[in-house]
């Protein structure tokens, strides 16, 4: 299991694009970190998702 | 017209104020703001006002009058670069703070370059994937500095929805997090000030030494 934004999800062994996708965010509007650690844009789809791992994804809308 | 008060007579004030401590160190930050729209025009009259010694203001774009329902901006000013019409009217405010305006378009090229200066960046576009981008590039590429950002202040939604929230050790995140301009509704001053004023109390907190929210 991984923790989503506080919430339990069970996708331990895909990566955060998978997530993404699934979840169906706009890959050009968030701030991903893994365990406190911002994910690179670039490794997304290289970035695995281990069991316990926290997530947390920052959605931006329009604005300012 | 009244004389303006000496370089002296102002810092004195602030001293008052804030205390001779903290205005010091106030006097000595630099804070970027990235855009002068609604946010980022209110930020900074914000810091300036509080005595911050050097503000770094970027944006490319002309002052419109779409913009005069929320911005700090004058009728006469239309027309003109936001960087040099804020400068105008944050020199009327506080004479004697350093301002160093960019009118360019904030890029993953430019950034760490017109960043360099500063001790807290507040991210203040209007576009999702320009905040994103700037988020993403500072958090990946610029890991000693603060970070501000603000995400969800349009509408007419409660006062009380916006906030301040940690979401990494340097990172800051102000707003309600889901009121966007898709949402039907425009920005309305009053929603967007208060977003403005959480992200500049914030880059105060931060600079007197409070990191926490």
């Amino acid at each position: 299991m991984i923790t989503v934004n506080g919430t339990k999800q069970d996708f331990t062994g895909k990566t955060v694009a998978e997530y993404l996708d699934f979840a169906r965010y706009d890959k050009k509007r968030v701030a991903v970190e893994q365990n406190g650690r911002i994910v690179p844009r670039a490794k997304y789809e290289e970035t695995a998702l281990y069991n316990g791992d926290s997530l947390e994804i920052v959605r931006f809308v329009g604005g300012g | 017209m009244n004389r303006i008060p000496s370089k002296k007579e102002m810092q004195e004030a602030l001293k008052q104020r804030h205390g001779a401590f903290l205005q010091e160190k106030f006097s000595r930050s630099a804070v970027a703001v990235c855009g002068l729209g609604g946010l980022g025009s209110n930020i900074a009259f914000a810091l300036a006002r509080a005595g911050i010694g050097k503000l770094i203001l970027i944006d490319f774009d002309r002052v419109d009058i779409s913009n005069l329902n929320r911005q700090q901006y004058k009728a006469s000013q239309t027309g003109m670069p936001k960087t040099e019409a804020l400068t105008e009217n944050l020199m009327e405010i506080a004479p004697y703070l350093a301002v160093s305006s960019h009118t360019v378009k904030l890029t993953e090229n430019n950034a760490k370059t017109l960043l360099s200066d500063a001790d807290i960046i507040c991210e203040a576009f209007d576009k999702a994937e320009e905040k994103a981008m700037l988020v993403n590039h500072t958090l990946e590429t610029m890991p000693e500095k603060y970070l501000i950002a603000a995400s969800g202040m349009a509408g007419l939604g409660s006062s009380n929805d916006i906030r301040t929230r940690k979401a990494a050790e340097r990172f800051y995140l102000c707003g309600d997090n889901v009121s966007g301009t898709d949402c039907g509704m425009g920005l309305i001053a009053s929603r967007v000030m208060l977003c403005a004023a959480h992200q500049a109390h914030m880059a105060l907190r931060i600079l007197s030494g409070s990191y926490d929210i």
